[in-house]
């Protein structure tokens, strides 16, 4: 697995230097070490949307006795509304999606912005009560 | 013609056609298609890319559309029938009479959320759940819990205020009208009533809750209120615009209806009251 996540997180890293320059992205690779650093700046979020395409860094935890994560993602098989960046509860993929101002919702709370992904990760393990998310697009 | 009235005032017969026309819609199939249709716009609808049903000038006309294709199914079933709507600024309460065991049914059990009453709940074998992004096959509600009031009048009031239709960049983060009404920004109306309702209504798979279409029914009708108190201004952006429905685009999935098709309701129904 973590060969895995490091592989997809450099691919990730290729796509998104592509299409929004090198200098945003370092923390991407330095991450996790980066991640408290440049993450929740609410600066950084407003006023240029170039740089807002940018992921934040990857997350691992278990959280109400589930395991949350949240890494760069390529695209690859699904899209990845979230600019580039995936959450999985217990391993099943949770669509996200992030907001011109930053924010970000997931599908099973699509209505309701919380800060950062893992703040989205976690608000659906709440929603959840222990039912197993099904994959997307499940229908 | 159609006349969609307020659910408050529907009379125990039109309820109980109204609530027999989703069972047989949801028998035969056809209601689950309306749930895969909303969830799919609304995982593909994005701020910085192409956007139709939400986050996007198009909310209200697509929906407009959505709820009339939704009602003409109804109509198949039963001509009587018309979408009640529901004005959550004035039955803002847990004990109104929408959510009694004979019209929607009530909140859910605190264990798991599971709707145990009216005829929408799971154990009357009627409503299965099937359009879904978890494992859990039963109706879902949680009235009141993950926001605690519902819009006020005074906060209706406030969003219907604005003269300007959208702006600029035409996304969750605009200021104007359709953007304070769909709630990314300001006071928060429409997205507020789904957070409060919780259950499916707070998720992609919202309209698995038949309250999706009441509720949709009285923000159309909040559009409708509101061109008619700003009428010099009309619906933009008006053309040329990426990535968002312009005036005279078309619009997925229909393909055969432009914004500027939907603009005047009364084509298609009217209201019982200003």
């Amino acid at each position: 697995m973590p060969e895995l996540s490091r592989r997809r997180a450099l691919t990730a890293t290729a796509a998104l230097a592509t299409a929004a320059g090198a200098g945003a992205l370092v923390q991407t690779l330095n991450a996790p070490a980066a991640s408290a650093s440049g993450q929740s700046r609410p600066s950084e979020h407003t006023g240029h949307q170039e740089h807002d395409r940018h992921s934040p860094a990857p997350f691992d935890e278990v959280y109400k006795g589930r395991r949350i994560q949240g890494r760069p993602a390529s695209g690859g098989a699904h899209q990845h509304h979230g600019g580039g960046y995936a959450v999985f509860v217990d391993d099943v993929e949770l669509h996200v999606m992030r907001n011109a101002d930053g924010s970000w919702i997931s599908v099973v709370s699509h209505y309701d912005p919380v800060p950062t992904p893992r703040a989205a990760a976690r608000a659906a393990v709440d929603e959840l009560q222990g039912a197993a998310l099904l994959p997307f697009p499940a229908n | 013609m159609t006349v969609r009235k307020n659910q408050a005032v529907l009379t125990a017969d039109e309820k109980r056609r109204f609530v027999a026309a989703l069972l047989e819609l949801k028998r035969s199939g056809r209601y689950d298609s309306f749930v895969t249709t909303h969830n799919a716009f609304i995982v593909g609808d994005t701020d910085n890319g192409e956007r139709t049903g939400h986050r996007s000038p198009s909310f209200l006309p697509w929906h407009r559309r959505f709820l009339l294709e939704f009602e003409r199914a109804l109509q198949e079933v039963d001509a009587s029938v018309a979408l009640p709507y529901w004005d959550w600024s004035t039955d803002r309460s847990i004990r109104s009479s929408l959510w009694a065991p004979d019209f929607m049914g009530g909140t859910g059990r605190s264990r798991d959320g599971q709707v145990l009453d009216g005829p929408f709940a799971a154990s009357g074998g009627n409503w299965p759940i099937k359009v879904r992004v978890d494992g859990r096959t039963f109706l879902r509600r949680s009235l009141g819990t993950a926001v605690r009031d519902l819009p006020t009048p005074a906060e209706v009031e406030s969003v219907l205020a604005m003269p300007t239709y959208d702006m600029a960049p035409w996304n969750s983060a605009s200021d104007g009208f359709r953007n304070h009404l769909e709630g990314w920004r300001g006071v928060n109306l429409h997205n507020r009533v789904h957070v409060w309702v919780g259950g499916q209504m707070a998720t992609g798979a919202s309209p698995n809750d038949p309250v999706f279409w009441l509720h949709h029914a009285y923000i159309d009708k909040l559009w409708a209120d509101w061109q008619r108190r700003h009428p010099g201004s009309g619906y933009l952006p008006t053309a040329g615009t990426p990535n968002v429905v312009d005036l005279g685009d078309t619009m997925k999935p229909w393909n055969d209806v432009r914004p500027a098709d939907l603009l005047d309701h009364t084509a298609h129904y009217t209201f019982d009251a200003a």
